[in-house]
């Protein structure tokens, strides 16, 4: 047992009374981060609480407590149960068209082949353009007069003039068109994600589970599947989520329309909210969201806890 | 002979696939192309094809778009708002994004996840009361108030985006800064920070694309023309009745649309392994 050396001892730097404490210096660092947003997601959060049980609206701020008055007034509408339905179909049909979309194109992209990064690129496009942007463009694609879709259908001599499809004008199309928008632009995402997962898989793995006799689907479904399963619920969160409280696909293609078959919730807490001013019910509206958030995080949660485990 | 033939089909099957995709995914975009360069004459005229340019191509809707509309102020409007978001992120996201990494308490990382769901918190929720504050700061109506808002999705997305690259920066380069006399913050700013700066250009970037995408708050809070951002401008105001000037305004979604696919196209791998969180290892 010999003493080796003796540390020597730190120069006094400006700092050091404050921060020579790791947890203080923590705290320190994290704490604009936390106060930004507290103030401006957590407060704002309590507030869309408060004012949906009160009788607040832009032009009469009085903070009157009305309980669930306005909730109530909410499901007893009509035109808001079709909306609450239109979200759900907007987001799981939306979903799972993306989902089957990615998987197909991931299927495509898991094989190498000359100019594989320049397809990936272009197949990204959707995923990476601005949404508001990309919906635009769509709604020039499914114009009612000059739509190429219309035109090549006459073209091909499918349909006729006379018949061809008002995308936008008919309810059930309407749906159909803001549904495939959406799935646009979230198949490239699906693809990277599924791409991730599966490139992540070691590959002695699955030779492991081919010299035990495992065949094509048996390493699909028991090998690789499980595996890949932990980041494509976490992508199909992020679709659920922002699929779920989108507002900006409907207010640019539809407004809500033809005839609310197309409003969706985000879109109905705005028309009520903001445009109408009363931020009361509008509020009342958007929480709506809030139980379908709560349950899709507390998925998000269990899946990283199991990762960090 | 006949394997030779089930193999060609196999081939021709999986080109057909994925130029079918290609199509899909891209084909809105050539439309933004094509329209914006395009004749009136020729846009409006159902009897030609519309795949291709049936006149010569012009720049007449790009020239218009600069010179009678607010085109230029908005790119401007853009530039500043993302700009000030960037700032801002940095400077809270860079520490948070270290201390996270760093704490080694349950409770750290219980932070660092609830700082992160708070990206999902979406816009649509928050807009109402955040209009209200916004009035009460008299910004409504100018972009400032994004200046103000953006950071509340860019801040945990970003914080959490960084706690990943700090956690992958050996802790015992600024442990042996520490014995060498360097203090704790001084270990964070002079070996931490220089360290991680490619993760910190990721941050940039993104924080930069994620204004640029932003729609739904830009339509709350701004409805002054010269106070909009690219995105809100080109999407709402070359509209005047029920007549959309199409050559504008694809042309316009065009030149917004290209940096910010080009820029996310290259960070792509780094914002999927950012919110997945390394999910599979």
């Amino acid at each position: 047992m010999a003493v080796i050396a003796e540390p020597i001892a730190k120069p006094a730097s400006r700092f050091q009374f404050f921060f020579d404490r790791r947890e203080v210096l923590d705290m320190f660092l994290v704490a604009p981060a936390v106060i930004y947003v507290l103030l401006l997601v957590g407060l704002p959060l309590l507030l869309a609480v408060y004012y949906s049980v009160s009788t607040y609206t832009v032009y009469d701020p009085t903070w009157t407590f009305v309980g669930l008055r306005n909730f109530i007034d909410i499901i007893q509408n009509p035109t808001f149960i079709e909306t609450l339905v239109n979200t759900f179909i907007f987001t799981f049909g939306s979903q799972l068209l993306g989902l089957v979309l990615g998987k197909f194109g991931a299927f495509l992209l898991l094989r190498p082949f000359p100019g594989r990064k320049i397809v990936r690129a272009l197949i990204v496009l959707p995923f990476v353009i601005p949404v508001a942007l990309a919906t635009i463009a769509w709604r020039w694609l499914f114009d009612s007069l000059y739509s190429v879709f219309n035109w090549t259908f006459i073209a091909l001599g499918i349909l006729d003039r006379a018949d061809v499809p008002n995308w936008l004008g008919t309810p059930w199309l309407a749906m159909l068109c803001v549904i495939i928008i959406n799935a646009w632009r979230f198949f490239p995402f699906a693809i990277v994600i599924f791409l991730a997962g599966i490139t992540a898989v070691p590959q002695d793995v699955i030779d492991a589970a081919t010299v035990d006799g495992a065949g094509f689907w048996r390493r699909n479904y028991q090998i690789i599947l499980p595996m890949i399963l932990p980041i494509m619920v976490i992508g199909l969160i992020f679709g659920i989520v922002f699929t779920f409280t989108d507002l900006s696909i409907v207010f640019l293609l539809t407004q809500g329309g033809p005839v609310g078959a197309t409003s969706v919730l985000g879109f109905a807490g705005f028309q009520t909210g903001i445009v109408s001013g009363d931020v009361a019910h509008g509020a009342a509206i958007s929480l709506f969201m809030l139980p379908v958030l709560l349950v899709v995080v507390v998925f998000m949660l269990r899946f990283i806890r199991r990762r960090e485990i | 002979m006949n394997r030779l033939l089930s193999r060609s089909l196999w081939e021709l099957g999986f080109f057909l696939g994925v130029a079918f995709f290609v199509v899909l995914a891209a084909f809105p975009f050539y439309w933004m192309v094509i329209t914006a360069f395009k004749e009136n004459s020729d846009l409006y005229d159902v009897s030609n094809i519309p795949f291709w340019f049936n006149d010569p191509p012009t720049l007449e809707h790009i020239k218009y778009l600069f010179q009678e509309t607010l085109f230029a102020r908005w790119l401007w409007n853009s530039l500043v708002i993302g700009l000030c978001v960037t700032a801002i992120t940095l400077v809270t996201a860079v520490p948070a994004g270290y201390a996270l990494a760093r704490m080694k308490s349950r409770k750290g990382e219980a932070l660092g996840i609830t700082i992160f769901l708070t990206y999902l918190v979406p816009p649509t929720l928050l807009f109402l009361p955040l209009s209200r504050i916004i009035a009460e700061l008299g910004l409504q109506n100018s972009m400032w108030s994004l200046v103000l808002v953006y950071p509340t999705f860019t801040i945990p997305f970003c914080s959490w985006l960084l706690m990943g690259f700090f956690k992958a920066l050996p802790v015992e380069i600024e442990e042996a800064a520490i014995v060498d006399g360097c203090s704790l913050f001084g270990a964070f700013v002079k070996m931490a920070i220089p360290l991680s700066l490619p993760g910190i250009l990721t941050v940039v970037i993104f924080t930069f694309t994620l204004t640029l995408q932003e729609f739904v708050y830009a339509l709350t809070f701004v409805s002054a023309s010269d106070q909009k951002p690219i995105t809100l401008g080109v999407a709402t105001d070359l509209i005047r009745g029920d007549i959309f000037y199409w050559g504008e305004i694809m042309a316009g979604a065009l030149i917004a649309s290209v940096p910010v696919a080009i820029a996310y196209n290259l960070f792509l791998d780094r914002f999927i392994s950012g919110i997945t969180g390394g999910a599979v290892k």
